[in-house]
C-alpha cells in the first residue's frame, strides 16, 4: 500500500463547486501569490529549483532550471511570455483536463507566480480544442480572477501586471510539442520549429518564452506555501513531490490517483480496486502510449523518472493504461500506431512515411496477412525512425511497436503462423484445381 | 559551388602529420571524416563536407533558403567535446563548432544506415514513373536513390495516391504523389519572392503542397483567401529547385528528356537585371530556359518572364527573308541583294536630302547598338539616333550623360544594394521593372536590415515585399517630393546620408519634369549613390555606345570637337567628317519625319504604342518618305516599312548586354547555323552598299571596334547637371491625375506565343482611394472608365491607398494607355463609373 498521503493537487477536487473562486479562496486559494509577489523574482526561481520540481509534461526537465533560462531583466521591447501547455492529447493521458475542470484556479495562481518569477506580463493557456467544457470553465475562472483583482493591472497592489489568454487548439496532437504549440498559438500551421533558437531565447512572437505543463504550474503555489523541504518529503530524491497518476483500462475503479512520485503499479492497482473482475494483468503503459509498454513483471517498478527509465520505459505523463489478458498486443499496438499515423504532422520524412508504413503492416498483420519478415522489417523501420525524426513524435510512435515485439513477439509470430498455414492451404487448393 | 571553391576548401585542410593548423579569426577547426578542416563560424556542416568533396545527400537543403531540417536525408554522426551526440544530426541545420568531430556516411555506418533508411521511406510513397517524368535524368531523388538507397524496396503495401496533376497556376502544375515535401517551393515563395501563395496543407502522409484554391476545404478557402491561385512573378524558380518532378511547367511538361537536350549558358534579353540563364535546346529548337547560377547578379533565380518568354523566336510569322513593298503596296519576299540595294539607295538619297533618323529601341546588344551608332554617324552622317522608345526628355539625356554613362558595378551593384543601410526607389517599381533588383532589395531588407523607401503613389507589392516604407506623392509630383525629403522625411534624409546609401531611379522619371535635377541635388546633399535602372535589357548598352543624339561611343559629348576628332581618328575618317551638331531625340525625329524634315527612318525593335505619342508615331511612319525596319516579326513598324530586313533573336546570335549596373553580360550563340543575321552584320553590309565601312561584321568585331573607339566622358569635360524648373502642373478641373507604369507580364512583343505565362499576368485594374471612388461615382469591383479627348479605357476598380483624386492603371495591360488616351504618368484624365 502506498504511503498514506494527504492529497495536495487534488485536495479540493471533491468539494462542492470546487472550480469556483469562492471555494478556492476558502481552501487556502490565492494565499501563495500574496507570499510570492512580495519576494524578489530570483528567490522564487531558487525555491522551485530547491524543491526539485520536474516538468510534469513527460520529459521531466527541472522547472526551476527552465525558468532560469529566461533573461533576468525586463525590456519593454522584448516582453516575456509564459505559455501553459494544456494540449493534453496523448492516448491514455488524462490528468490536466480533470485538474482544470476541478480546480482551474490552482493553475491560474501558479501562472501568476510563474509569470512574476519570469517577468512575464502575459500568459497564454493553450487548451486542447476538443474539450469545450474545460475551455469554458477556464474562461470562467480567468474572468473570476480578473474580477477579484488577481489578474489585470497591479495585482493585489504589488505593482505586477498579468493578463491571461485562454486559447483553444484546433485538434492536432503535434501542438503538444512546445514549438509547434507556439506556431499554432501564433496562428500558423502547427509544426515543430527548428531549435536553436530555443523558446527562452525566441519563443512566442520570437520573444523569450517558457512553456510549462498544467500540472507543473498548478504545483507551484503549494511549493510557495509549503516550502521546498515540505515538497521534498514526498517522492524520491531525484523525483520529489506529489503526482497525479491517471489509471485507466481494466481496473475496478479507473480514475485519478494522487500519490508521491515513485509509487508502484502494484500500489496504484490497490488504490484502484485491483484488476477488473480479477482478470490478470497482461501489459500496461507507465505514461501514455509513447512510453514503451511494460508487463506484469514490472509491477514493482517505482514510478518516478529514474525508475521508469531503468525499466526500459519512461515516466511520461503517468498515464497508466492497464490491459488484461483478453487484449491482443498486436491489435493494441496497431491502434496506437494508427493514432500516430493520423497525428504525424508530416514535416519530416521518418515520422510521416514511417508511421504510414508501420500502420499498414500492423493492420495487415492483425488481419492475419502478416509474415515473419514483416516483424523484422517493422523493427528496422522503427530503428530508422527512432532518433531520426525532427521531433519526439517519431520516437514516441515506435515505442509501442518496439516494446510490444520485445515482450510479446510470440503473439506477433502467432498471427503470422496462422497466415502461413492459410497460405499453404490455399496453395494446395490451387494446385489441385 | 565551382571546382575552384572545392579546391580552395580542400587546400585549407592539412595532412595529419603537420603540427598546428592556424585558425583565422572567425573560424573554427573541426574534423570531418578524419580530416581536419578550418571552417568559418556559422557554416553548416553540409557545406563544410561539400568543400571537402563529400556530398551529403539532401532534399530540403538549399544554400539560398533558410534551413528547414525537414527531409532528414543529410543525417551524420556528430561528436562534441569528445562526447558522441545520442542521435544522428541533420547536417543542413547544424553549424560547425570548434573541436567537433563529424562522421558522414563515408565513415559512419550509423549515418549511412540513417540515410538509407530515410531514402527508403521517401520512396515508399513515390510513384515509379521516372520513365515519363520530366525530372528523370536530372532528378536529385533519382540520383541520390542510386547513390544512397537500397536496390529493392521492402514496401509491399498500398501507396498513397492523389489526383494529378493539379494546376496551381496556369504555368505550374503539381504532382502531389511525386512530392517529397521538402518545402523548397514554399520556402522560396515565402522567403525569397514574398509570395506565400503555396503552403503545406493537411498533415501526416496526407500532407501536401497546395494553394487556397486546391485545398479540399473549398468553403474555408473561400472565406480565408478567396481561393487565390499561386500568383508570383517568380513561380518558375519553384520548378527549378524542386528536387523531384512534383512541379512542372505547362510550357515544358512532357516536351523532352534532359539527356536529349544541349545546354548553353545565356543571358536574359528582357529587362536590365542581366540574369544569367541556361538555355536548353534540342534539334534546333529551344525547349526551356533555366536560371543560371551567378552569385553577383541573379544568384540562382530568374523571373517567369525571363524563364518562359522565349517562344517569340519560333512564332509562325517570324520574318526569315527580306521583304520589299511592291507596287501594289504589299510586302513581298526579296533577295538580300535586292533588299539591301533598295534600302541603300533610299537611305543615300535621304542622307543627301533632308536626312535620315535612327530609332534603335531598347532591346539591342551593345554590339548591335554600336553598329547603329556608327551607321548613323558614318553612313547617314547624322546624330539623329535615339534608343529611347518610350517617354523621354532632354533632362533625362543630360542626367544619363552626367551620371550614368561610363559607370560600372564599382559604382552601384547588386552587392552594394545588399550592403546599403538604405535604398530609395524613385519612380521605380522594382518587382515590375527589374525583378532581380526587387529580389535583392527584399533579401537586403529581410536578411541585412536594409531600409527600403519608395517614392510612389500607393503601397504596391514592391513596397510591401521589400518591407519598405512609402512616401506617397501625386503622380508628377515626385520632384517636389524628393526635394522635400530634407524637411519632411528627416529619418530618410539621415538614412541616405549614411555610408553606402543608394538611390534607384526608374524609367518613369523621364515623365516627371525636374525629377532628375532633384535626385541629383539629393545625392549631392546626402552623398547617396545614384543608379539608373532602365526597364529594357538594351538601354544601358545603347547609352554606352552613344545611340543618343548628344553622345559619342563611350559617353563623350558630340559637341566636343576634340572628342569627335579622337573618334574620327580611331574610325579612320577624315577630320571634320563627323556631324558636329547634336541630333534629334526620338520625339523630335518622329515630328521631323511627319513634317518632311527627315526623309527616312531606320527603325529597329520599336513598338509605336510604347512611344510618348503613339498616334503621332504612326503618323510619322506613314508619312515619312522611306522606312527601313529591322525586325523579327511583323509589327506596327513593318506595316509602314518600305524594306524589312530580318534579324536574329538572341538565341541565334552572339552579343553582350550591359545590365543596369553597367556590368557586361556576354553570351554566345545558342542555336548555330540558322542563317539569321545579327543587326550589326546586316548594318555592316548595308553600309558597304552605301560606301561606308562599319567593321561590325560579327559581334566580336563590333565589340573590338567599339572598345578601340570609345571616348570616355570626362576625358573632354562633363556635361552640366540639368537644372529644369518643376512643380506639379495643375490638373484640369474635375479631372483626376493618372499614375501608370508597366507590369512585368503584359502584352510586350517578346511575350508572344506563351499563353501559360500570359495567364499569370496580374489582372488589370484601376486603383484609387475610396474617397476618389465616391467622388466620381465609382463602385469597387465594378467597371470604371478613364478618358481623355483621345479615347477611353475601362477596367474593374480596386481600392488602394492612393492619394485622393489619383487613379492608377497598368500602362500596357492589355491596352497601351498612351495609345488609347494619349496621356502618361502625371497627366489629368476624367474618371467615371461604368463602361464607355
Amino acid at each position: 500500500m502506498a504511503d498514506p498521503i494527504t492529497p495536495v493537487l487534488t485536495k479540493r477536487w471533491l468539494s462542492p463547486n470546487s472550480w469556483r473562486l469562492s471555494t478556492y479562496e476558502q481552501l487556502e486559494g490565492y494565499t501563495a501569490i500574496k507570499n510570492a509577489l512580495r519576494k524578489p523574482q530570483e528567490q522564487i526561481v531558487a525555491l522551485i529549483k530547491d524543491a526539485g520540481l520536474r516538468g510534469r509534461g513527460g520529459a521531466g526537465f527541472p522547472a526551476g532550471v527552465k525558468w532560469s533560462f529566461m533573461p533576468q531583466t525586463s525590456d519593454p521591447a522584448r516582453p516575456h511570455y509564459l505559455v501553459i501547455n494544456a494540449d493534453e492529447g496523448e492516448p491514455g493521458t488524462c490528468k490536466d483536463i480533470p485538474l482544470m475542470m476541478a480546480d482551474p484556479h490552482s493553475l491560474i495562481e501558479g501562472c501568476i507566480i510563474a509569470s512574476y518569477a519570469m517577468r512575464a506580463n502575459h500568459c497564454f493557456i493553450y487548451v486542447r480544442g476538443e474539450v469545450l467544457h474545460c475551455i469554458r470553465r477556464l474562461h470562467a475562472a480567468v474572468r473570476e480572477a480578473y474580477d477579484a483583482g488577481y489578474l489585470g493591472n497591479d495585482i493585489l497592489g504589488s505593482g505586477f501586471d498579468l493578463d491571461i489568454t485562454v486559447h483553444a487548439g484546433a485538434g492536432a496532437y503535434i501542438c503538444g510539442e512546445e514549438t509547434a504549440l507556439l506556431d499554432s498559438l501564433e496562428g500558423r500551421r502547427g509544426q515543430p520549429r527548428l531549435k536553436p533558437p530555443f523558446p527562452a531565447a525566441a519563443g512566442l512572437y520570437a520573444k523569450p518564452t517558457t512553456v510549462n505543463n498544467v500540472e507543473t504550474i498548478a504545483t507551484v503555489p503549494y511549493i510557495v506555501n509549503g516550502g521546498s523541504d515540505w515538497f521534498r518529503e514526498m517522492g524520491t530524491e531525484k523525483s520529489p513531490g506529489p503526482k497525479i497518476y491517471s489509471v485507466s483500462g481494466h481496473v475496478e475503479n479507473p480514475g485519478q490517483y494522487e500519490a508521491p512520485l515513485g509509487t508502484t503499479l502494484r500500489e496504484l492497482l490497490e488504490l484502484a480496486g485491483g484488476m477488473k473482475d480479477g482478470v490478470p494483468l497482461k501489459f500496461w503503459t507507465p505514461g501514455g502510449s509513447s512510453t514503451p509498454l511494460l508487463t506484469a513483471d514490472h509491477m514493482d517498478v517505482p514510478l518516478d523518472f529514474e525508475g521508469a527509465a531503468e525499466a526500459g520505459s519512461m515516466l511520461g505523463t503517468t498515464a497508466i493504461m492497464v490491459f488484461n489478458e483478453t487484449v491482443s498486443v498486436p491489435w493494441a499496438v496497431m491502434k496506437w500506431t494508427r493514432f500516430y499515423e493520423h497525428e504525424s504532422c508530416g514535416k519530416c520524412t521518418p515520422c510521416r512515411e514511417g508511421t504510414f508504413w508501420l500502420a499498414q503492416v500492423l493492420e495487415r498483420m492483425v488481419e492475419g496477412r502478416g509474415t515473419e519478415e514483416d516483424i523484422d522489417t517493422m523493427l528496422d523501420v522503427c530503428d530508422n525512425i527512432l532518433g531520426r525524426s525532427f521531433c519526439a513524435l517519431g520516437d514516441g510512435a515506435v515505442s509501442p511497436i518496439e516494446s510490444g515485439i520485445k515482450y510479446f513477439r510470440d503473439e506477433f509470430l502467432a498471427l503470422c503462423e496462422d497466415n502461413k498455414a492459410k497460405q499453404s492451404d490455399s496453395a494446395l487448393v490451387g494446385a489441385s484445381a | 559551388m565551382t571546382t575552384e571553391d572545392l579546391l580552395a576548401g580542400s587546400s585549407k585542410t592539412t595532412a595529419p602529420e603537420e603540427t598546428e593548423t592556424e585558425v583565422p579569426e572567425g573560424h573554427v577547426k573541426l574534423v570531418v571524416d578524419g580530416e581536419e578542416v578550418v571552417a568559418p563560424e556559422g557554416e553548416l556542416l553540409i557545406r563544410t563536407a561539400e568543400r571537402l568533396g563529400t556530398v551529403i545527400p539532401r532534399f530540403c537543403d538549399h544554400p539560398l533558403l533558410d534551413p528547414a531540417g525537414a527531409c532528414r536525408q543529410c543525417l551524420v554522426e556528430v561528436e562534441m567535446n569528445g562526447r558522441p551526440m545520442p542521435k544522428p544530426q541533420a547536417s543542413c541545420t547544424m553549424t560547425v563548432a570548434d573541436g567537433m568531430v563529424v562522421k558522414t556516411h563515408r565513415t559512419s555506418r550509423v549515418a549511412e544506415k540513417a540515410q538509407e533508411g530515410v531514402m527508403e521511406l521517401l520512396l515508399i510513397n513515390h510513384p515509379l514513373d521516372c520513365p515519363v517524368c520530366d525530372k528523370g535524368g536530372e532528378c536529385p531523388l533519382q540520383n541520390q536513390a542510386m547513390a544512397h538507397g537500397r536496390s529493392t524496396s521492402r514496401f509491399v503495401d498500398t501507396k498513397r495516391t492523389f489526383p494529378k496533376p493539379l494546376p496551381i497556376s496556369s504555368q505550374v502544375l503539381l504532382d502531389r504523389e511525386r512530392c517529397v515535401l521538402c518545402q523548397r517551393c514554399t520556402r522560396f515563395s515565402e522567403q525569397i519572392a514574398g509570395d506565400p501563395f503555396i503552403d503545406l496543407l493537411e498533415r501526416g502522409a496526407h500532407q501536401q503542397i497546395g494553394t487556397a484554391e486546391t485545398a479540399d476545404i473549398f468553403d474555408m478557402a473561400s472565406t480565408t483567401s478567396s481561393g487565390t491561385p499561386f500568383q508570383s512573378y517568380f513561380s518558375g524558380n519553384t520548378i527549378q529547385i524542386c528536387p523531384v518532378g512534383a512541379l512542372t511547367s505547362a510550357a515544358y511538361r512532357f516536351r523532352s528528356r534532359p539527356f536529349d537536350l544541349v545546354s548553353s549558358p545565356s543571358v536574359c534579353e528582357h529587362c536590365s537585371s542581366g540574369c544569367a540563364l541556361r538555355t536548353d535546346f534540342r534539334r534546333g529548337k529551344v525547349m526551356r530556359r533555366l536560371a543560371g547560377d551567378d552569385p553577383d547578379v541573379n544568384e540562382e533565380w530568374s523571373c517567369d518572364k525571363g524563364r518562359f518568354a522565349f517562344r517569340y523566336a519560333n512564332a509562325a510569322d517570324r520574318i526569315r527573308r527580306p521583304l520589299l513593298r511592291d507596287d501594289s503596296g504589299e510586302l513581298v519576299e526579296a533577295s538580300w541583294t535586292e533588299a539591301l540595294r533598295r534600302a541603300a539607295d533610299a537611305l543615300v538619297a535621304a542622307r543627301d536630302g533632308n536626312g535620315a533618323g535612327v530609332l534603335t529601341g531598347g532591346r539591342l546588344t551593345v554590339e548591335d547598338a554600336y553598329a547603329y551608332t556608327k551607321f548613323a554617324r558614318i553612313a547617314l552622317r547624322s546624330n539623329d539616333i535615339d534608343f529611347r522608345a518610350r517617354a523621354h526628355s532632354a533632362e533625362e539625356l543630360e542626367f544619363l550623360a552626367s551620371s550614368v554613362v561610363g559607370t560600372t558595378p564599382e559604382h552601384v551593384s547588386y552587392a552594394s544594394l545588399e550592403k546599403a543601410p538604405a535604398v530609395l526607389c524613385v519612380a521605380f517599381e522594382p518587382e515590375d521593372e527589374s525583378p532581380i533588383v526587387f529580389l535583392r532589395l527584399r533579401k537586403a531588407a529581410r536578411d541585412k536590415g536594409t531600409k527600403v523607401f519608395h517614392i510612389g503613389q500607393w503601397t504596391t507589392s514592391s513596397v510591401r515585399k521589400t518591407l519598405g516604407e512609402l512616401l506617397a506623392c501625386q503622380p508628377g509630383g515626385e520632384a517636389a517630393a524628393v526635394d522635400g525629403i530634407a524637411d519632411h522625411a528627416k529619418d530618410l534624409d539621415a538614412a541616405l546620408s549614411s555610408d553606402g546609401a543608394v538611390v534607384l531611379v526608374g524609367e518613369r522619371a523621364a515623365e516627371v519634369p525636374g525629377l532628375f535635377g532633384a535626385v541629383q541635388r539629393l545625392a549631392e546633399r546626402t552623398g547617396a549613390q545614384v543608379a539608373w535602372v532602365p526597364r529594357r535589357a538594351g538601354e544601358r548598352g545603347a547609352l554606352e555606345v552613344g545611340a543618343v543624339p548628344t553622345l559619342l561611343p563611350g559617353g563623350a559629348p558630340v559637341a566636343d570637337a576634340d572628342a569627335r576628332r579622337a573618334l574620327e581618328t580611331s574610325w579612320g575618317l577624315d577630320a571634320g567628317t563627323l556631324p558636329a551638331e547634336p541630333g534629334r531625340d526620338t520625339a523630335a525625329m518622329l515630328a521631323a519625319a511627319a513634317s518632311g524634315e527627315l526623309d527616312a527612318l531606320v527603325v529597329a525593335g520599336v513598338d509605336p504604342d510604347d512611344l510618348p505619342d503613339p498616334a503621332a508615331a504612326r503618323n510619322a511612319l506613314a508619312n515619312v518618305g522611306f522606312v527601313l525596319s529591322l525586325e523579327m516579326r511583323p509589327s506596327a513598324v513593318t506595316e509602314h516599312a518600305d524594306v524589312v530586313l530580318p534579324i536574329a533573336p538572341v538565341d541565334e546570335k552572339t552579343g553582350t548586354f550591359l545590365d543596369w549596373e553597367g556590368r557586361e553580360r556576354p553570351f554566345t550563340v545558342t542555336l548555330e547555323g540558322t542563317g539569321a543575321l545579327p543587326d550589326c552584320r546586316v548594318l555592316d553590309t548595308l553600309a558597304v552598299e552605301m560606301n561606308a565601312d562599319l567593321f561590325t561584321q560579327t559581334a566580336q568585331a563590333a565589340w573590338a571596334d567599339f572598345d578601340r573607339a570609345r571616348v570616355p566622358k570626362g576625358t573632354f569635360g562633363t556635361p552640366d547637371v540639368p537644372k529644369v524648373p518643376f512643380g506639379t502642373p495643375p490638373a484640369p478641373a474635375d479631372a483626376v491625375r493618372l499614375a501608370t507604369w508597366r507590369q512585368l507580364i503584359d502584352n510586350g512583343s517578346l511575350e508572344a506565343d506563351e499563353p501559360h505565362l500570359a495567364d499569370t499576368a496580374r489582372t488589370p485594374v484601376l486603383r484609387m482611394s475610396r474617397v476618389t471612388a465616391e467622388r466620381h461615382g465609382v463602385t469597387r469591383g465594378e467597371q470604371a472608365t478613364i478618358s481623355t479627348d483621345r479615347g477611353a479605357l475601362t477596367l474593374p476598380v480596386e481600392f488602394a491607398d492612393l492619394p485622393d483624386d489619383v487613379v492608377w492603371a497598368p500602362a500596357r495591360s492589355p491596352e497601351s494607355i498612351r495609345g488609347v488616351l494619349g496621356a502618361g504618368h502625371g497627366a489629368g484624365v476624367t474618371l467615371a463609373g461604368g463602361a464607355r
